[in-house]
């Protein structure tokens, strides 16, 4: 079985330092359940009257030892494993707080209902660029992520690299990831966020340095032209319908408030994780996504058979 | 050292004429006028009592739905629209509607029981908190009812629930429905306070009350300084989304943060609110069964009122994830690993009541005592969550979830239950029936650990909270399905509960005035107690009045049956804060209509604000200040007659 969103392990810097202290906590206080556990237990067994059918009255009311000492030796016996978890919580928080100071990436990620944007920066203005859902980064690097707050509360968490982050309207929040090795690691909106949070995931690969760069080298391009003429009409369709919130650079469709579609084809789900992507669901999804996401901020859009072959013929070349 | 008045006053033993004549002052007339104008104490802590139990059942019923929704991955029996609603009224109605009142009602009826006082100190008051609890509770389920109830969970973040994500009428309800039921926890708190330090009997000082007073008294000082905050929040709310400010707006320069500060001021505070009176229950019951006095009675005492000091300081361990500073964050994180400290007296001094007595085993005494593991679970899940970074995975996952259910139904539900065991026979003059109670409490504890002990491991596994549906992420499913079934045989066991109470009203055996023999001062009068409760004022010595002669007196015998008569008008003995001597006679408040008048007024305008209608508002507005005005209108009677002080 594998547990994508489990952080009992990890899978990269941020999120290993802190796994052995959650086992430390996890042991102590399955043991001290325990402990207290057998204790009562005990305790009923040993004093309870030898005639178990005593009526209440008859037994007889002692005031017994004083048994302050159980309070003072509980005290102590609970106080180390606590100052313990006091110190180690003080020492994990340095190491994983602060964002990394000579970051080797940094990626601007908003968080939207009910999807992410990421935004990677570039040395000129045309290699800036933006992407949905799924995040690139170069294995063994450090990577500074820059939280925004697109309209409600949301929070940023991938446990396989890092706790959580909340993005918040109004401040920019820091959170940083590294990964040990090459893998998609899962990630989830963890701050109630409404009709939709439950599908509200994103996923962040680790490539290898070589593989990253050829994948930000081929973000970074336009759409390509149409070459046949049902994706030059499915184009045009989705310029005139798509991009009244959609973005495909390269063509008429400009706005930003839903996912950037550029390289929706390199992508591996739709819907922020809701589906994966292939020609039936991404159908499915442009007609309907009211059915399969209700409350969506994608209405459903009614096209004819020969519009919806046209459009994902479109779609489809946009690898 | 008494008043030189107090000295004139007639002492003397219980007669017949004497509780004819107190019953004719006391007595609430019978019929619906009454029924509207009561100022007893007793009846409106039963109020209150069942109320909250009608309000458990239905937040009860919430969640099997969302569990059916939850049993297994991809289910869509609820709408993600119906789901958030379900959830938020489930988590309004048990933290709001349940757990506080609940607590309300047995101190409501205890207190001057235990006491040794004919009422709280002001009984009009305490008729308003609880005609107001019933009216604002009303009024966030007519949201729920029409479609519109609460949508952004208990804690309602914004800029969620702000009117440009969240358009319907959901937020105002909720926002309105909180700052109407803030009144009722306020006035309470208050009437709390001071029938601690006003109404205890001559003689008991404040190291001889019970547990469950210093549990309640410590609750009511931190409402009353935190529900501010959170009554302050809902109403800036409702003015951003009805007038257009901006204290949360950040495109005006407000916070959303602020929201969560203002919240989880009151929200933490408020935690400690629900379970320290239920803490209370177990310190002053468990003894009973155990045969013996609680072990460390003032370190436990002391403890009680350190958790909610330390309590006060640990807010922002909600809000570990919302990017605040290292530095305060690790503050924040210290605090709540130490506020362990003061919870382990409490452990301790039971587990040691128990080692050290003699148990006897009855329904009481097994919520009592289990609770004892289901608190130190609740707690140490707790305490990991203290830790910023551990706490950065946990929390929004459903090892939140199950922490926060042992934390209210181990810590509240179970010493709750106890508690109907322990004190039914009080308040009806009837035994709940044990064999019953053995089924009732044995489905209660295996399907609630059945439910939640799991849910850990769903959370450890990562599965978020507050999602309407999940995909079967490595055995999701079967935890899901596990938790599901266990909290319908909570459920069951919840049943049996109220099952007991009806059949054991009518054919229940007769309690007599103590039936557990135990110490305290409610056990000396009879079951049910009149009206009056004390025909004649005790006098305490020791914090087990019943039990001196097997314990020894310390410091001279208490005097049950000879004391203070005070009939001549409906009174009763006002003493000093920390010593108890005698200081005045209280003349208390007649019934009036007064509370049920103001209440009517301040829901016409709390529907008037809801609707925008300022015709309904100021028709409230008008009703409200027309009842205030009735009730403070000076009366004779109520002037008190002996003043000064020795």
């Amino acid at each position: 079985m594998t547990w994508p969103l489990s952080y009992l392990s990890a899978s990269g810097l941020r999120a290993a330092k802190v796994v052995p202290l959650t086992w430390y906590m996890l042991i102590v206080s399955i043991v001290v359940c325990l402990v207290i556990g057998i204790i009562l237990w005990a305790a009923v067994r040993r004093s309870r009257p030898e005639d178990r059918a005593v009526e209440l009255r008859d037994v007889p009311v002692e005031r017994g030892g004083a048994g302050i000492r159980w309070i003072s030796v509980g005290l102590l016996i609970s106080a180390l494993p606590l100052v313990a978890a006091l110190i180690w919580t003080m020492v994990a928080l340095a190491a994983v707080a602060g964002p990394p100071r000579n970051p080797g990436l940094i990626l601007d990620i908003t968080g939207r209902q009910w999807w992410w944007q990421v935004q990677y920066a570039g040395s000129q203005p045309l290699d800036v660029f933006d992407t949905a859902n799924e995040i690139h980064i170069p294995v063994g690097v450090a990577v500074l992520i820059r939280l925004h707050g697109g309209d409600v509360i949301h929070s940023f968490w991938v446990p396989q690299l890092s706790g959580k982050t909340d993005t918040i309207p109004g401040q920019t929040n820091l959170s940083w990831i590294e990964a040990d090795h090459p893998g998609r690691y899962l990630g989830q909106c963890t701050e109630f966020c409404g009709y939709q949070h439950a599908h509200m995931q994103f996923e962040v690969v680790a490539d290898s340095p070589a593989e990253f760069e050829r994948w930000i080298s081929m973000q970074r391009q336009a759409a390509a032209a149409p070459t046949t003429p049902e994706a030059t009409r499915g184009r045009d369709l989705v310029e005139y319908r798509c991009g009244l919130c959609h973005r495909v650079r390269g063509t008429e469709a400009g706005a930003i408030s839903a996912p950037d579609l550029t390289h929706l084809m390199s992508r591996r789900t739709l819907a922020a994780g809701t589906l994966l992507n292939n020609p039936g669901n991404l159908v499915g999804w442009i007609q309907n996504p009211q059915n399969i996401k209700p409350g969506s901020l994608m209405p459903d859009q009614f096209l004819s058979a020969q519009q919806l072959s046209d459009t994902l013929a479109y779609l489809e070349t946009l690898k | 050292m008494m008043a030189p008045e107090l000295r004139r006053l007639a002492i003397g033993t219980d007669t017949v004429e004497h509780e004819a004549r107190l019953l004719e002052l006391w007595e609430t007339r019978p019929g619906i006028g009454g029924f509207f104008s009561t100022v007893d104490h007793k009846e409106i802590g039963i109020r209150y009592v069942v109320t909250a139990f009608v309000f458990l059942a239905l937040g009860g019923l919430e969640a099997l739905v969302i569990r059916l929704q939850l049993a297994g991955p991809n289910l869509s029996i609820l709408t993600p629209d119906e789901y958030n609603q379900f959830f938020s009224t489930h988590g309004m109605t048990m933290i709001f509607l349940y757990a506080a009142p609940i607590l309300s009602g047995f101190s409501n009826y205890l207190w001057p029981l235990l006491l040794g006082s004919r009422d709280m100190a002001f009984p009009r008051l305490n008729a308003l908190s609880y005609w107001i609890y019933l009216a604002s509770g009303l009024f966030l389920y007519a949201g729920f009812l029409t479609g519109n109830g609460p949508n952004d969970g208990w804690f309602n973040y914004v800029p969620y629930a702000s009117r440009d994500y969240n358009p319907g009428l959901n937020q105002d309800f909720y926002a309105l429905g909180m700052v109407f039921l803030g009144i009722s926890t306020t006035v309470g708190a208050a009437n709390f306070i001071v029938s601690f330090f006003r109404t205890r009997a001559p003689g008991m000082s404040i190291n001889r009350v019970p547990i469950m007073v210093w549990g309640t008294l410590t609750a009511s000082v931190a409402n009353l300084l935190v529900v501010p905050a959170v009554s302050l929040a809902f109403f800036m709310l409702w003015m951003d989304r009805q007038f257009g400010t901006h204290f949360f707006d950040p495109a005006g320069g407000g916070q959303p943060l602020l929201w969560q500060h203002l919240f989880w001021l009151f929200g933490h505070p408020w935690v400690y609110a629900i379970v320290l009176p239920a803490m209370g229950m177990v310190s002053d019951g468990l003894p009973v069964f155990c045969r013996r006095p609680l072990v460390g009675y003032s370190l436990v005492a002391l403890a009680t009122v350190a958790t909610m000091i330390l309590g006060f300081g640990v807010w922002v361990h909600h809000m570990f994830a919302t990017g605040l500073p290292g530095l305060g964050l690790a503050f924040f994180s210290g605090a709540s690993i130490l506020i362990t400290l003061p919870s382990a007296v409490a452990v301790f001094a039971w587990l040691a009541t128990i080692w050290l007595g003699r148990p006897v085993i009855t329904t009481a005494f097994l919520f009592f005592s289990s609770m004892i593991l289901l608190f130190v679970i609740g707690g140490v899940s707790g305490f990991m969550t203290a830790s910023v970074p551990v706490d950065w995975q946990l929390t929004d996952t459903y090892f939140v979830v199950a922490h926060i259910h042992y934390v209210l139904i181990g810590i509240n539900v179970f010493p709750v239950a106890g508690a109907v065991y322990f004190w039914f026979p009080k308040m009806t003059g009837r035994l709940l029936d044990e064999r019953l109670g053995r089924w009732n409490f044995w489905i209660m504890f295996l399907g609630f650990n059945l439910a939640f002990l799991p849910m850990h491991l769903t959370g450890l596994l990562g599965m978020p909270r507050r999602v309407y549906t999940y995909a079967d992420y490595g055995g999701w499913g079967t935890l899901n399905l596990i938790t599901s079934i266990g909290s319908f045989v909570f459920a069951v066991g919840v049943l049996l509960l109220f099952v007991n109470v009806v059949k054991s009203l009518r054919s229940g055996a007769v309690a007599g005035k103590n039936p557990w023999d135990a110490p305290t001062l409610e056990w000396a009068v009879p079951s049910p107690p009149p009206v009056y409760n004390f025909a004649v004022i005790p006098t305490v010595s020791s914090r087990h009045p019943l039990w001196e002669d097997r314990l020894g007196a310390e410091g001279g015998r208490s005097i049950l049956d000879r004391g203070l008569l005070l009939a001549s008008g409906k009174e009763t003995i006002g003493t000093t804060g920390l010593d108890a001597e005698p200081l005045m006679v209280l003349e208390m408040a007649e019934d009036s209509f007064a509370p049920f008048a103001l209440t009517l007024g301040l829901s016409l305008f709390f529907v008037g604000l809801l609707l925008r209608s300022w015709t309904l508002t100021g028709v409230g507005a008008a009703s409200a200040a027309f009842a205030l005005l009735a009730w403070l209108w000076p009366q004779r009677a109520l002037d008190e007659r002996e003043r000064g002080r020795a």
